[in-house]
Parts: C-alpha cells; sequence; structure tokens
C-alpha cells in the first residue's frame, strides 16, 4: 500500500476528516466569542460554562421533560441565551465602561460558579445522552467509518458559521452594530437604541455555544469539566484568528482542527499542545493575529 | 569520678525511659487522617468525597478515638499534579501533623507522595493509584498498596480476553506512568498466554475526543482494544468507540483494563454492557458487603466504587495495628499492619507482604445488559474469583528491594 509522509492514505483522509469534525465546535465556539468580542468588548470566559449549560439544559428536557434532540436544538439555545441577557443586564452592563479585565474575571467567576454547582449535583462523570434515532449509524467511506452523527455536526455548523457572518457583514442590521462597536454615541444620535443590539448580541453570541453545546451532548458525556476542556483551546483559536475577527474565528476553528487532527497521526503525545505552539508562533510573526487588525 | 559516672547512668536510663514512654503515645494527642485525592476532576467520582466519606464511617466505627487520643479526618484536592500533591502532604505532615496520607488516585501523584512519606516515615494507604510500580521499585517501608494494581488488572482482564480467543491487542493508553505501567503489565500477560501486541497509541490525559486515537485502533486491525485508561477518560472512549462501530461490527472488541463502577454507571448499561472487568470489589457479593454499602450509599446516594470501599478497609486496619503497638510511630504501624491479616467486609484473609501489596482476592466481572439488571446500581455479574497470589505479583517478581 503506498503511503504518504508514511501514513496511509485511508488513516491520513480519516483522520484530516475527524479533524473538521473537531474544528466545527472551535468554530461554533469561537464564532460567539468573536461576536462578543468585537460588539461588546467583553472576554466571555464564562463561554464555556454557557455551552456547558447548553448541553445540560438538553440533557434536562430530555429526562425530565422528555423532550428530545430536534427540540432541545431550538430551546436550548433559547434559554442558554435568555440567561445570556439576564447576566448582561444584571452585571456585564455595569462595566463596559471599565478596563477589559473587569469583564474577563467577572465572567471567569460565574463560569467558575456555574460549574461548581453542576458539579456539586451532577458529579464529574457525567450523564449519557443519546444519539437521535434519525441519526444514528453511519456511512462506509472506504477510509473511514462516519457516524451520521458527526457529519450532521459538520453540516449544521457550517451552515450556521455561514449565516452569522453573513448577517454580520452583509446586511444592515449588521451594520448598524458594526458602526455601534466603532461610533456608539453618534449611532444613538441617529435614534438607534445602541443598549439593546448589545444586550442582543451578547445573548446571541451566548446561544451559539449553547447551540453548541446541544451539537456535543451525544458525542461526549453531559458533563460539568466539558466547558473548561474546552475553552482553553477555543480561546486560543480566537487569538489566534485575531481578536473580535469573525472570519478569523471560523477560518481558525476549521484550520486548528484539521492541524489537530494531524498531530494525532504524526505525533499523538503532542496533540493538545500543538494549538498553543501555533498560537505562540503566530502571536510572535501576527501580534494581532492572523485575521486582527491592530485596535 | 564515680558519681559522674552514676550521674551519666542515670540520664541514660532516663533518656531510654522517656524514649519507651514516648512510643506508647500518639503523636500531637491526635490521630490524623488525611484523604488526598482528585476531587474535582476527571477521578473525582471513583474517589473524591467517597473516599473521605468512606474513612470516616470506619472512624466512627471505632468510636472517634484511639488510645483515648481522638481521630481527625482531613481532605484535599491535589488536582491530578504531582507537585501540588506532594507540596500538600509535605505540609500536613509538617504544619498539620498528619498521620497518614490515604487513597491519592492518579499514579504520578502517588509516585511523588510515596516519595514524601517514605522521606518523613509516615504511613501511606493507597487506594486509587494502579502502577504496580508502587510496590515495585518505587516501594517504601510505609506504603501500602491495597485495593488493584496495575498487574492484577492485567492478570484479571487481560489472560480471560486471551482465553476466548482475543489474541491481537492494540492498546489505547493514558499518557502517563500509569497508562505506561497497565500497558507494560497487560502486554506481558497478553504475550504470556499467547496472544501479541500490534501496536499501541497514548493519548493525553483528559482526552476529550478520542475518535482519532480509536479510528488509528481500527485500522490496526487488532481484535482486541484494550484501553489502558481510567475514569472520564475510559467514559469517552468507551462511548465513541460505539459512535464509531468498532464493536458492532464484530471483528473488533473492546477490554476496559480500568473500569470502576462510577464509569458503567455514568455510562449507562447499553452502551456498557458486556465489557469485561476486574475489579477489587463489588457491593452486591455478599451480605457484608451489602449491608456496609447499603450505609455508604445512604449518605452518598452512591454505591461505593473499590477505591471508596477500600479506603474503609485500609483506615479500619492501620486504626487496629495503631491500637495492637500502642503507638501511632509510622515504622512501628507498618510493620503491625504487616503483621496482622486483614479481615474485613471488603477482603477476606488477606495478607500485606513486606513490599506493603495487600494481597485479597479480585474478581472478574461481566457488565449485566440492560434486560438482567433488576435495579439501579446492579450492574456486574461476577463470573470468576481470581486467588490472590495469581493475581498479584509476589515480592520477589515484584522487584522491590526493601530488606524483608
Amino acid at each position: 500500500m503506498s503511503t504518504i509522509f508514511g501514513i496511509p492514505p485511508q488513516a491520513l483522509f480519516g483522520q484530516l476528516l475527524l479533524g473538521l469534525i473537531n474544528g466545527s465546535f472551535y468554530a461554533l465556539l469561537s464564532l460567539g466569542l468573536a461576536v462578543i468580542f468585537g460588539m461588546l468588548n467583553v472576554i466571555n470566559f464564562a463561554h464555556g460554562a454557557l455551552y456547558m449549560l447548553g448541553a445540560f439544559v438538553a440533557w434536562l428536557l430530555l429526562t425530565t421533560a422528555g423532550v428530545g434532540y430536534w427540540w432541545a436544538l431550538l430551546l436550548a439555545p433559547l434559554v442558554v441565551g435568555a440567561f445570556g441577557v439576564l447576566l448582561e443586564k444584571t452585571l456585564l452592563s455595569r462595566l463596559y465602561k471599565l478596563d477589559h479585565l473587569y469583564g474577563l474575571l467577572l465572567t471567569f467567576g460565574l463560569a467558575l460558579i456555574v460549574e461548581g454547582i453542576f458539579r456539586h449535583f451532577y458529579g464529574v462523570s457525567g450523564q449519557p445522552y443519546p444519539i437521535p434515532d434519525l441519526l444514528r449509524g453511519g456511512q462506509n467511506l472506504g477510509f473511514m467509518f462516519l457516524p451520521n452523527y458527526r457529519g450532521w455536526v459538520v453540516v449544521a455548523s457550517l451552515v450556521v458559521c455561514l449565516a452569522t457572518w453573513y448577517a454580520i457583514e452583509r446586511t444592515k442590521l449588521g451594520a448598524y452594530l458594526r458602526a455601534a462597536t466603532e461610533n456608539p454615541v453618534l449611532v444613538q444620535a441617529f435614534g438607534i437604541n445602541v443598549p439593546l443590539m448589545i444586550t442582543a448580541t451578547y445573548g446571541f453570541g451566548v446561544a451559539l455555544a449553547g447551540l453548541a453545546g446541544v451539537l456535543a451532548a451525544p458525542i461526549y458525556q453531559v458533563s460539568p469539566l466539558m466547558g473548561s476542556n474546552l475553552i482553553i483551546v477555543v480561546f486560543a483559536v480566537v487569538v489566534i484568528g485575531g481578536m473580535g475577527s469573525i472570519l478569523g474565528a471560523v477560518l481558525t476553528g476549521y484550520g486548528l482542527g484539521l492541524l489537530e487532527g494531524l498531530t494525532k497521526v504524526f505525533y499523538p503525545e503532542a496533540s493538545n499542545i500543538v494549538v498553543f505552539v501555533i498560537m505562540a508562533v503566530v502571536l510572535l510573526i501576527k501580534p494581532a493575529g492572523l485575521f486582527g487588525r491592530e485596535r | 569520678m564515680i558519681a559522674r559516672l552514676l550521674a551519666g547512668a542515670a540520664l541514660a536510663a532516663l533518656a531510654v525511659g522517656s524514649a519507651q514512654a514516648q512510643q506508647g503515645k500518639i503523636s500531637g494527642d491526635v490521630v490524623k487522617i488525611g484523604v488526598l485525592n482528585d476531587r474535582s476532576g476527571l477521578y473525582a467520582d471513583l474517589g473524591g468525597e467517597g473516599s473521605a466519606v468512606a474513612v470516616r464511617m470506619a472512624v466512627e466505627e471505632v468510636g472517634g478515638k484511639i488510645l483515648g487520643k481522638p481521630i481527625e479526618v482531613v481532605s484535599a484536592d491535589h488536582q491530578n499534579k504531582p507537585d501540588i500533591g506532594s507540596n500538600l502532604s509535605r505540609e500536613w505532615i509538617d504544619r498539620d501533623g498528619v498521620d497518614v496520607i490515604v487513597d491519592v488516585p492518579n499514579s504520578g501523584v502517588a509516585l511523588a507522595v510515596q516519595e514524601v512519606t517514605r522521606e518523613k516515615k509516615k504511613i501511606f494507604l493507597m487506594q486509587g493509584p494502579a502502577t504496580s510500580r508502587l510496590t515495585g521499585d518505587a516501594c517504601s517501608p510505609t506504603g501500602f498498596h491495597w485495593a488493584y494494581d496495575t498487574r492484577a488488572l492485567a492478570v484479571g482482564t487481560g489472560q480471560a480476553i486471551v482465553k476466548e480467543g482475543g489474541k491481537s491487542w492494540f492498546f489505547l493508553t493514558a499518557d502517563y506512568a500509569f497508562g505506561h505501567q497497565l500497558e507494560t503489565d497487560t502486554a506481558a500477560q497478553v504475550k504470556k498466554a499467547g496472544g501479541t501486541v500490534v501496536g499501541a497509541v497514548r493519548a493525553p490525559l483528559n482526552t476529550a475526543d478520542f475518535s482519532s486515537f480509536l479510528l488509528q485502533a481500527q485500522s490496526s486491525g487488532a481484535q482486541v482494544i484494550g484501553l489502558a485508561n481510567a475514569g472520564g477518560d475510559t467514559i469517552t472512549s468507551i462511548k465513541q468507540a460505539s459512535e464509531f462501530g468498532l464493536t458492532q461490527s464484530g471483528q473488533q472488541k473492546l477490554a476496559g483494563l480500568l473500569i470502576f463502577l462510577s464509569d458503567v454507571h455514568a455510562l449507562g448499561l447499553q452502551v456498557a454492557q458486556d465489557l469485561v472487568l476486574t475489579t477489587g470489589f463489588y457491593w452486591d457479593m455478599d451480605d457484608e458487603k451489602r449491608a456496609w454499602s447499603e450505609k455508604y450509599k445512604a449518605k452518598t446516594g452512591k454505591m461505593p466504587t473499590m477505591v471508596q470501599a477500600g479506603s474503609y478497609s485500609s483506615v479500619k486496619h492501620y486504626l487496629k495495628a495503631i491500637e495492637a503497638a500502642g503507638t501511632d510511630d509510622g515504622p512501628t504501624v507498618a510493620a503491625k499492619m504487616k503483621e496482622m491479616p486483614v479481615n474485613d467486609m471488603f477482603a477476606k484473609n488477606g495478607k500485606i507482604l513486606p513490599n506493603g501489596r495487600m494481597v485479597h482476592d479480585m474478581y472478574l466481572a461481566r457488565v449485566k445488559k440492560p434486560s438482567e439488571s433488576k435495579g439501579p446500581w446492579d450492574y456486574y455479574e461476577i463470573i470468576r474469583t481470581i486467588p490472590g497470589d495469581e493475581a498479584f505479583a509476589t515480592l520477589a517478581e515484584s522487584g522491590c528491594k526493601l530488606p524483608g
């Protein structure tokens, strides 16, 4: 059998596809982070906890109310988004005039509290969440067995990422948003309700995290730790892509997923640090990140 | 001159006398038990607060006092970091007068704590850590390895699966001390039973996504994929193996080399059914174990894992040894513990080797199908008892260099 860099092509393609799947999660989460940072200037450290919350809401809906996956896909992001709006209204909105650092510390503290509460009640081993019947089984692609559910995750995440990018970069509402981040006073003077837009933006970014949580629930255990396991990597993705750059977040998300997949083939021991090595290199060469601009 | 000699002799006698008096005492007038484990991470459910609860149950049973002095239990989180673990145990011993350290899952942390307790001559009762090195090249005169170890797991699960026809193996290994040792020990048993090892992949501790590694295992074509990991990592890898259809095709089989009751509970029987595993304890084996476990469940809401039940057993034995020795001096108690057989709800006629290995029967179990389970926590069918002498290494085999 012929090989590419000493690896059978089958294995290589398989790993690339898996990288794409992981990249979907990175992209979806870093997208929300980028939207929030771009519009609010808040480094949302609670993002991982809210992702976990999304998964738990889906699990609770299933086990207590019998609400299945497809409804959870809609309901859980709404619940998480509403929670986000509450956070923004009561806590975050008081910090906009202060340094970034305050927002970071507040959201980090919130993340610890939310995770602590869930850990207390549900332990760390996690709760099982079944794959929806419609997406059970998988396809034999020749080089690998692709579970239907993972295929669906890639498609869903691509659609959401594209739609969000389009809404912010190509629509009138998106233009208002971008203008509001540049000069909120002027935009307000045009009669646009800027505080409402900010609240809605945070709610939306957080709902994206909730959505990623629901998508993740059938793949991973629904565990209080799932957010903190992922959030550090996602932050690295956002930094590499350029803080606040939506396109950067999405492209870097997928790109790093692929790269991580490759590392797992060539040198598995390094697979959980490769992202940070790349971050260090990128920051040395382009301090604002690949797609970022100096502020 | 004679007066001086007499005075010297008297002083010497006094010194001997006071040393003896010292020996009959409890240091600091309290016996302090430190439960050190992972209380927030991927091993928190298999030990964690549950181990501290089990230890407190042992203390309550002796009335909270030993030789007229109170017993205190403290606990802390080592976060799976060897430096934090060894610093905590050093502080406990030097500053807080802790006499014994219990549990310490994560072989990496346990190896570090073993060094501290050896240096300080304090007792170390190990439940959570797995590596057989703790009673092998890293053995200590005051270290006791209680519930299980990598060799026992390898003998149980490894041999059983080779006998069933699983000849070729591929390992998915947690990339630290524990995983490496479990892989080494299991590979040795597999080869001894006539099987072969075709390869291995090392995954970082606490991996969220095992699919890449599982794919490599799949393409290796091995009949058996040995999971040399634990806790959250085992749960994730079993769940994802089922997702990728590794076992459904019937060509490959998963061997969970270390599976705790808490893992099966988290996975659910639908995913975990038919896994073969080796354990040192199962709550539903006899009346004594059931009675104790029900008491434990009333306090925690869960049935105990072998780590938690073992924590109870080892502390009980330790307290008995203090009673018998009349002191809590580390080396003296350690010698006493090795003299006395271990007989409680956890182990029948257990014995402790000079290297600190507590030898007791292990059990090969199969996870029940959902249809076979009669209720919550009814998870295992015991298929074989592995006699202690078969499960654990002898002193000579262990490689421990302690003077016998």
